[in-house]
């Protein structure tokens, strides 16, 4: 045996793979790694610093409004000049992570905007009657999965409400910067909708920096809590996909506007968790199968 | 309402009530500073410290943090503090308090017999004193031993709850992480899941499911899916086969509220858990936890720091005798726990506090992307735990927690710290562990490079059943 071929012997011993990593068709876990003795081997340490990299920069990347009007403009879902930028109360990332409250409310330019707004509507003449709902588009911790995910998803959200039976007005498209989901409400009090929807950069995971959350609240108002607000997760290509996650707003949309209500008296029954009920009583699967 | 001073040279500091000294003499924290409790200056911070440190234990039993007559918790404190147990430190300052705590004649054998009557202000008040290193001694010398199917938290043992989550709860996602972490020696602690649908049809799918696996290959271990304690009530009547009961847990009765259940709800739950009778060697049947800052997001501190609401927290496990509890220390984001100096803090005094109040204290070391902490602060924190003899961590597939968003510790970062501290899993485990050689040499620590039969097996049934379908 030669010098090199013992060296190359010794490598290819260095990791030590796990057979059960082709399981990794059934999960985005991170099983199977293998190992090199019992730590992780080197190219899956880099990978996750990768991802971890990706994901705390999503939290900081800040949200580009021109470019995402631009979009919205271009996909046809904003007037001209219609669309209200906004910001909270959190003047920068570093105060938004530290004070939620803040992330919470609009701050004082961003409230005479919108009622300066609302005043000209009045004397215009325009609008007497409330909208029937209002869309704000809220960076939260991944602005990521708001650049990504909004112009797609109201594009097909907008359909669907075309299609509605019942018709659906709809108040000027805000984004807000440095926002939480609490402060739809205000925006959605300040323009008089009688309904609020939220779409916000959800907290980004390893696997998901580009997760996109939806809120729904019926007749929003400041000071409301989460009790009243239905929620939508993990919207994105890779997990709730557009389509579906449409259906199960629209769902809910009718719902509210029929019961006047939204939250926990709100229940979700639109039947995507019906597989469950169908599924047999025992949860086989391939540890049980045999 | 007692005005607590304190004099340096010639200024006297005062402090309005012992809640707000307490709070002014905490480690600095952002959790505290957003809910404006948090001392207003680095000096005031330590005058406060030591104006603590000169307040009798006694107090704690006289000024309640949060009325009696407003909390159950308050009131479980009070009722069923153990006046014969406190007599050997009822004379003490906070400040010899831990001296008491530190000293050498202090053993294991003494710290059982004085907890039931020491409170969990007692214990948040000394931590408050306490370097990084004295919570660990003193953690060490604390010993609390809880069982079910095996037996948690014997000295030089280190169990890992398998958490093998899944997005959407698909039964062949939890089972590939399944495997994956009992291949790699977790889950002796609980395989525990936390669900992607919280309802009753899909917890007792899941605990069935558990079930299922854990009798096929007689793994002395338990399953819990983390839902509602009313979800798992409602499980246990429809003959599901539950084994651990799961619930968070608050340190006020305003927290345990907006939770959705009180002190009545665990004790109906515990004792129909009891009822089942599936523990083979103890009956240890509840798994709760906690986390500094769950009263504030609640609205529910009464004024309190984060610190020492959470500490009373452990009043309400205790009471129930559970398994296993776990701070989930980095999980609620940095409005809590700014980075990871405040994460490491943090778990070191849950795990005092909890050990020195007798509950079986695990903790899940973890952060999330918007927090200022990475896999060193974990390692940090996960070694200076296991040296302080925590009895159990988390396991997850490359530390990727990816239903819940965060990270926790890995399968290999047990393996890891088992082998610089010399710890085994508990001891039927072990024994398991061995019989189905997932180890080829547990005593160096050695894992099989092959594939053991059992499991072989299986991994040909996903072979045998695949055409791009799931199982």
């Amino acid at each position: 045996m030669s010098d090199s071929d013992q060296v190359s012997g010794v490598l290819s011993k260095l990791v030590i793979e796990n057979p059960w990593r082709k399981l990794r068709d059934f999960t985005d876990a991170r099983i199977g790694l293998g190992r090199s003795g019992i730590s992780i081997p080197t190219a899956h340490l880099l990978a996750f610093q990768l991802a971890h990299a990706q994901a705390q920069d999503a939290v900081h990347l800040p949200l580009d409004t021109d470019e995402l009007v631009a979009e919205l403009q271009q996909a046809g879902l904003e007037q001209q000049g219609q669309s209200l930028i906004l910001h909270s109360r959190a003047s920068d990332r570093a105060e938004y992570l530290q004070r939620p409250d803040y992330g919470r409310r609009l701050n004082a330019d961003s409230v005479a905007r919108l009622k300066d707004f609302m005043e000209q509507q009045a004397s215009a003449g325009v609008e007497t009657e409330p909208h029937d709902l209002a869309i704000v588009i809220v960076d939260g911790l991944s602005s990521l999965a708001i650049q990504q995910n909004t112009v797609p998803f109201l594009q097909q959200l907008t359909k669907a409400l075309d299609a509605d039976s019942q018709s659906w007005s709809l108040a000027p498209l805000t984004l807000v910067q440095q926002g939480r989901v609490a402060i739809g409400d205000e925006v959605g009090e300040l323009l008089n909708a009688r309904c609020v929807l939220l779409l916000v950069g959800e907290r980004p995971g390893l696997s998901s920096p580009d997760s996109l959350g939806l809120y729904l609240t019926w007749n929003p108002g400041i000071g409301l809590t989460d009790a009243a607000r239905n929620c939508i997760s993990n919207v994105r290509q890779a997990g709730l996909v557009y389509p579906d996650a449409v259906a199960k707003l629209m769902y809910l949309l009718r719902e509210a506007r029929k019961l006047e209500l939204s939250g926990v008296g709100l229940k979700d029954r639109s039947g995507a968790d019906d597989a469950l009920d169908a599924g047999s009583v025992s949860g086989r699967n391939f540890l049980t199968s045999e | 309402m007692s005005d607590y001073r304190y004099m340096l040279g010639d200024q006297t500091w005062s402090f309005d009530s012992l809640a707000q000294l307490m709070a002014k003499a905490t480690p600095a924290r952002s959790g505290d500073r957003l809910a404006g409790v948090a001392a207003l200056s680095a000096e005031e911070r330590a005058i406060a410290q030591m104006a603590l440190a000169e307040v009798p234990l006694k107090n704690f039993l006289n000024e309640a943090l949060v009325p009696y007559e407003e909390d159950e918790v308050t009131r479980l404190i009070i009722d069923d503090h153990d006046a014969e147990a406190f007599k050997p430190i009822a004379h003490l300052t906070v400040g010899d308090f831990r001296n008491w705590l530190l000293s050498d004649e202090v053993s294991s054998e003494i710290l059982t017999q004085v907890r039931a009557g020491i409170t969990p202000e007692m214990a948040a008040a000394v931590s408050k004193l306490m370097r990084n290193q004295d919570l660990i001694l003193v953690a060490q010398k604390c010993r609390v031993v809880t069982a079910f199917r095996n037996t948690i938290g014997l000295a030089g043992r280190f169990s890992t709850r398998l958490q093998p989550n899944h997005p959407t709860d698909d039964l062949t996602g939890i089972a590939a992480s399944m495997l994956d972490g009992l291949l790699y020696g977790n889950g002796d602690a609980v395989i525990g899941i936390n669900p992607a649908t919280d309802n009753v049809a899909q917890a007792s799918r899941l605990i069935r499911m558990m079930d299922e696996v854990i009798q096929k290959y007689q793994i002395p271990t338990q399953s819990c899916v983390l839902t509602h304690v009313t979800n798992t009530m409602e499980c246990i009547e429809q003959g599901a086969p539950v084994d651990l009961v799961f619930q968070s847990i608050g340190g006020t009765e305003a927290t345990n509220s907006s939770f959705g259940f009180n002190l009545n709800t665990l004790a109906e739950a515990r004792d129909a858990a009891l009822s089942l009778r599936r523990g083979s060697v103890g009956n240890n049947v509840m798994y709760f936890e906690t986390g500094q800052g769950s009263a504030l997001s609640a609205n529910a501190h009464h004024g309190l720091d984060q610190q020492t609401c959470e500490a009373r927290a452990y009043a309400v496990a205790r009471k129930f005798e559970p398994l296993l509890v776990n701070t989930v220390v980095g999980f609620i984001g940095p409005e809590y726990l700014f980075d990871g100096k405040e994460i490491t803090r943090a778990g070191l005094e849950d795990h005092f506090c909890g050990k020195l109040l007798g509950v079986p204290m695990g903790c899940d070391i973890c952060y999330t992307n918007h927090a200022q902490a990475d896999q060193n602060d974990m390692d940090n924190l996960l070694t200076l735990l296991g040296v302080a003899g925590c009895n159990f961590i988390m396991g997850i597939p490359g530390s990727d927690d990816i239903m819940l968003n965060y990270q926790t510790t890995s399968f290999h970062d047990a393996l890891y710290a088992r082998r610089v501290l010399g710890k085994k899993p508990a001891p039927e485990f072990e024994r398991w562990l061995a019989e189905m050689q997932i180890f080829k040499d547990m005593d160096n620590y050695r894992l099989n490079d092959q594939l053991p039969a059992a499991f072989a097996k299986s991994l040909k049934a996903v072979e045998s059943a695949t055409g791009g379908t799931h199982v």
